[in-house]
């Protein structure tokens, strides 16, 4: 087996072992949390003939493991189990909202990302005048406002004062593309500065850190201009750092973005997540940390796996 | 005011004439905006409903972890989503009496005691089914019912017996109670086919729209119920439901023209928000009221003269000022207002910082008392403990405050701690008031206030059917909890709602805000 096929394989494994860890991490955590599930949905009705139907309703009786391994063979086929509060499927809901934050995080990343790479060349490009430091304090600036003041500073400036897009961000399913764009528009705005200046930075300093090699001497030398310097020899050597920053970032636009579902009233995961933690229902917050911990472990598999195959010395192997 | 503007504002109302050329010819004609909209908005209104169009509808309070079955429906979304698709027996009116819904007529033997309600002719649930006694009985057995989990199961505890005969639904009391009625209108109990034992999150029901789409926590869409009885109700032909938890996206989605009415607008903002173009704010009393509850049989609160030295230590007027940014009135510290129906005014309490000091002196108290709080207690109640903190300063007493975290304070320092900041929404009568939170067996007696004089009148109470002795009885059991009670009632809150000129027929309500949840059902679109 080549080297570069066993080096992936190696990191897939490695992948899912972790996912596994985390599911045991998950579950424990969830298992000392202080409170019976069983008192905190009865609440003030409980009494204890009803607290041990609902116990033996739920399976709270039997041991730790045997639930562990439960909980564990219903997601291998896809059942995440049920909400305790609604009583309705975790898969069902989760895939909805799954959708919708995956959706809003595509297009913020399309914003994004080309803007920060593209960014990140021009600061190289003309490193220490005016157009870097331009780029670096605005970005800088957007990244150091918190979230929800940039989302209403946009709400303020596009929607009330402009009214070009929607304050209101609710998608539902009957939607067209082109108005679930629409209705996204401010939300992916929000994100796009959050994330901006990360990548933007990220890219400056690593291809700052290739442009000191022999090589982009010689390319200088050879009298080529400097922006295809950076195009066809900089940025490739730099791939590896620029994706690993990437794909942190699009985790986070998965995982982390509750303060602008809520400012926009996106249906997305965050939101749905909170709502059950602020009424201890368990099952559906296991879930909801599985599939998180699954999407950060998978993007970061898939930065791995793109910088071992941008790195010649694993592709061409003497 | 000029005949042409009558004439110009008359056309709008009839929809001959659209809102953007009347105010520019109303322009032309020498008026500000301001005033040709406040003429606009009252000719509207002489015109009465406008059938048709949509209602979109901003609301807080709903989460993704809801249930749609109205007797686990906890929150305003819930009471509003409730109020489209089902209906009460009876419901509260405008002045805070009761109008008949689902009941046509209803009486009551002379001790109170046993209760008829003649249900409605020719009501349809909106599967087709007709409405019957039996739908009625069933509904409240589920509710009543021992595994019930419903809302509605402690108010429904004094019922001995139910049954249906022919049209009349007949219940009969453990003892007597003339606020019944006022009991069934409460917004869990809606009239479910079977009483919503085969599918209880169904939302099929009599009321005046039918639920289209229904997504928890996000989205509710409605149509119109072809078949609904009531004319009176029900104008718009679509309405729908948007909720925003966050206050400031609410605010902007009305401003941004998005929705047509919005809830629950922070009172810092109040005035900002109604100063806007298009934008009205509605202000309206309520019997929601914020408390700093002591336990009354707790050192070193079970002293008579230090519970009055701190309701003596307190001032309302500059909590009002502040904290509600007067969209309030001052409490009086007993639970009740004028948004009851049987309310006596007492002689006002103020702050007297001399009064405390001799009150605080008797007490023989010494030493600093700690006050819990936290942001979830009411809005501001952080803000209003550290106002106690220096208005009580005055009279040298010392009051050390502990900020609690929001999450676990329902179940950890409420009802549990002995000082600490809460509030209470209100009920729609006296009765069920002091029976929730003062009666000696109370479970949310959250002030430990145990008067045996108290429970007599109380129960004594409900079995007068006499008003004006009634109204006395309700007025001694008022001064025995403001002298001697664990409460101190700074203010009560108004409920604030703002509504944009897209659409009219706003009438101050009694219980809930946004015209008791019904607005997006008795407003009308105006185009």
């Amino acid at each position: 087996m080549s080297p570069v096929l066993k080096l992936i394989a190696q990191r897939i494994s490695l992948g899912i072992l972790l996912i596994f860890a985390v599911s045991i991490l998950i579950f424990a955590g969830t298992q000392i949390l202080p409170g019976d599930v069983a008192e905190s949905i009865l609440g003030q009705s409980a009494t204890p003939e009803n607290l041990a139907n609902l116990r033996a309703e739920l399976g709270l009786n039997e041991p730790a493991l045997s639930r562990y391994f439960s909980w564990l063979g219903g997601i291998m086929v896809g059942d995440l189990g049920t909400a305790l509060t609604s009583g309705t499927s975790i898969s069902d809901a989760i895939g909805a909202r799954l959708g919708n934050t995956l959706f809003l995080a595509a297009v913020a990343a399309m914003i994004s990302v080309p803007i920060a790479i593209l960014l990140g060349l021009l600061a190289v490009r003309y490193k220490d005048r005016w157009p870097d430091k331009v780029i670096s304090a605005t970005t800088l600036a957007s990244i150091s406002l918190p979230e929800f003041f940039i989302g209403y500073l946009l709400i303020l400036v596009f929607g009330v004062k402009l009214g070009w897009f929607p304050t209101v961000a609710t998608v539902f399913p009957e939607m067209s593309l082109g108005a679930r764009l629409n209705a996204v528009m401010l939300p992916a705005l929000t994100l796009t500065l959050v994330v901006l200046a990360h990548m933007m930075r990220m890219t400056r300093a690593a291809i700052l850190n290739v442009m000191q090699s022999a090589y982009i001497e010689t390319a200088e030398l050879k009298g080529m201009t400097s922006f295809k310097i950076i195009w066809k020899h900089a940025l490739p050597n730099a791939i590896s750092p620029v994706v690993n920053v990437v794909m942190l970032n699009l985790a986070y636009l998965i995982v982390g973005v509750v303060v602008v579902e809520v400012i926009f009233v996106y249906p997305g995961m965050g939101q749905y997540l909170v709502d059950h933690v602020a009424k201890r229902d368990v099952p559906v917050v296991q879930a909801c940390g599985l599939v998180f911990a699954a999407i950060f472990i998978g993007l970061n598999l898939l930065a791995d796996i793109i910088s071992i195959l941008s790195n010649p010395r694993l592709r061409h192997p003497k | 005011m000029s005949n042409e503007l009558i004439y110009l504002s008359k056309q709008v109302a009839k929809q001959r004439l659209d809102r953007r050329s009347f105010l520019g010819r109303a322009g032309a004609l020498g008026f500000t905006a301001a005033t040709a909209n406040t003429f606009l908005s009252s000719a509207v209104m002489a015109q009465g409903a406008v059938k048709g169009g949509t209602i979109r509808v901003a609301i807080e309070g709903g989460s993704s972890s809801d249930s749609l079955d109205p007797a686990l429906v906890t929150n305003s979304t819930g009471t509003m989503v409730n109020r489209l698709w089902g209906e009460p027996l009876v419901e509260l009116d405008d002045e805070g009496g009761l109008e008949m819904r689902l009941a046509s007529e209803m009486s009551a033997t002379p001790d109170a005691q046993t209760w008829t309600f003649v249900i409605r002719d020719g009501v349809t649930f909106s599967n087709g089914k007709s409405l019957t006694a039996d739908d009625v009985l069933a509904t409240m057995e589920r509710h009543a019912g021992e595994e019930s989990k419903s809302g509605a199961l402690g108010i429904l505890s004094g019922i001995k017996s139910m049954r249906a005969e022919g049209n009349a639904f007949i219940v009969e009391l453990d003892g007597p109670n003339a606020d019944l009625p006022f009991l069934l209108s409460d917004y869990h109990l809606m009239i479910q086919p079977n009483g919503g034992k085969d599918d209880p999150s169904a939302m099929i029901g009599t009321g005046p729209y039918v639920i289209k789409s229904a997504e928890l926590g996000v989205r509710f869409v409605a149509e119109k119920n072809p078949n609904y009885w009531n004319p009176d109700l029900g104008h718009a032909s679509n309405i729908e439901i948007t909720v925003i938890n966050d206050d400031t996206a609410r605010v902007a989605a009305l401003q941004s023209g998005q929705v047509d009415m919005c809830s629950r607008v922070p009172p810092k903002v109040a005035s900002l928000v109604g100063r806007m173009s298009g934008v009205e704010v509605h202000s309206v009393p309520s019997a929601g009221h914020y408390v700093f509850i002591m336990h009354a049989n707790t050192a070193p609160f079970d002293n008579k003269d230090l519970r009055l030295a701190l309701k003596y230590a307190i001032n309302r007027e500059e909590m009002v000022d502040k904290i509600l940014f007067g969209n309030g009135s001052q409490g009086n510290d007993s639970p009740i207002n004028a948004s009851y129906p049987l309310f006596s005014e007492a002689e006002q309490r103020s702050y007297d910082p001399d009064k405390a000091a001799f009150h605080f002196k008797a007490s023989g108290h010494d030493g600093s008392i700690l006050l819990r709080t936290s942001d979830n207690s009411f809005p501001g109640a952080p803000d209003a403990s550290q106002l106690f903190q220096q208005s009580a300063k005055a009279a040298g007493i010392t009051l050390d405050i502990k900020r609690e975290p929001s999450d676990g304070y329902w179940s950890e320092v409420w009802n549990k701690q002995p000082f600490c900041t809460s509030y209470w929404s209100g009920r729609a009568t006296q009765d069920a008031m002091y029976s929730t939170a003062y009666l000696s067996s109370a479970d949310w007696n959250d002030t430990r206030f145990f008067n045996e004089q108290f429970d007599q009148l109380l129960f004594a109470a409900r079995a007068e059917l006499d008003t004006a002795k009634r109204t006395q009885m309700y007025a001694d059991m008022g001064t025995m909890v403001r002298d001697d009670g664990g409460l101190i009632c700074p203010m009560f809150n108004n409920f604030i709602d703002a509504t944009s000129d897209r659409v009219a027929g706003w009438a101050t309500s009694k219980g809930f805000g946004m015209m008791n949840m019904y607005a997006p059902i008795r407003m009308w679109a105006t185009g």
